[in-house]
């Protein structure tokens, strides 16, 4: 059963990765990673971690893919790059190779080590305790300080966004297309 | 709860490859938008590995990871896309090859 789920998972994460890399319009690559990140939902659920799945679904998938989209219409669709010509000469070739590469690595590594950490003694996942609870629990005593601190990066951000919007000159205030003002 | 019939190879297999197309098309697009995008990729392919761990070895460690990547990744969207538009905003039709300025 857990075979079939992965195997439907895995091909609909590599199908959307693929369209992510290939496509020539932005909104396609953005309409892939949807599927990429629904696809790894699929996974964590076969894979016990429900509140992940959840939380992948509504965060990525509802929240950051929209918001891609979103920049996407804002500074136009047509952005289209231009997929046949290759500016740098021999980027595809060593960019397909450093992937390959990784890949290649990364596998032999999986193969070939084996895992060497311990089980766990205080955290287990395997308990009767929904996994919601159990990782709230987890989240609000061992990791509680992270979880604090993650507060504060999350403040740093909006100011950020909030300082990269504003308008960088009274005089391009009014304009909605700013000429470059020095 | 469905049976525990595959260990966590699989995953992490399939982890590593999404993580290495992620870096090819990082490596390949000119795009900006479309670069962050890959780098969103990368991220899910370890997010992918955290969770198979964290069944492997039993131990919820793992999803809490997995908890604050997500965290770090909305907070890296927006000040990311912010950038990108105030990009666009100075310089319609910007790709990657065109941000040069601080090119020693």
């Amino acid at each position: 059963m857990e075979t079939a789920v992965f195997i439907v998972g895995a091909i609909i994460c590599l199908v959307g990765a693929v369209g992510v890399v290939i496509s020539r319009n932005p909104v396609h690559s953005a309409l892939s990673l949807v599927s990429t990140l629904f696809g790894v939902a699929v996974l964590f659920i076969a894979q016990d971690a429900e509140f992940l799945a959840a939380v992948q679904v509504i965060v990525y998938a509802g929240a950051i893919v929209v918001l891609f989209l979103f920049v996407i219409m804002l500074i136009g669709v047509d952005q289209s790059d231009r997929l046949e010509t290759d500016p740098l000469a021999g980027q595809r070739v060593l960019a397909a190779v450093t992937a390959l590469l990784v890949a290649g690595g990364l596998t032999t590594v999986i193969l070939v080590g084996s895992i060497t950490g311990k089980p766990s003694t205080t955290a287990k996942a395997s308990t009767d305790a929904p996994n919601v609870e159990a990782l709230g629990r987890e989240l609000f005593t061992d990791y509680l300080f992270a979880f604090e601190i993650t507060s504060v990066l999350l403040v740093i951000a909006v100011v950020g966004a909030v300082v990269l919007a504003r308008h960088r000159d009274v005089a391009m205030a009014d304009d909605d297309y700013p000429v470059e003002v020095d | 709860m469905l049976l525990a019939v595959l260990g966590p190879t699989p995953y992490l297999i399939l982890g590593a490859f999404l993580f290495a197309i992620g870096v090819g098309g990082l490596l390949t697009r000119r795009n900006p938008l479309v670069m962050f995008m890959c780098v969103e990729l990368m991220l899910n392919a370890v997010n992918l590995s955290f969770v198979a761990l964290s069944r492997e070895l039993d131990d919820l460690g793992g999803q809490v990871a997995v908890f604050f990547v997500l965290v770090v990744a909305a907070a890296e969207v927006v000040i990311g896309l912010g950038i990108i538009v105030s990009i666009f905003r100075r310089r319609p039709g910007a790709t990657a090859d065109d941000l040069s300025l601080l090119k020693g």
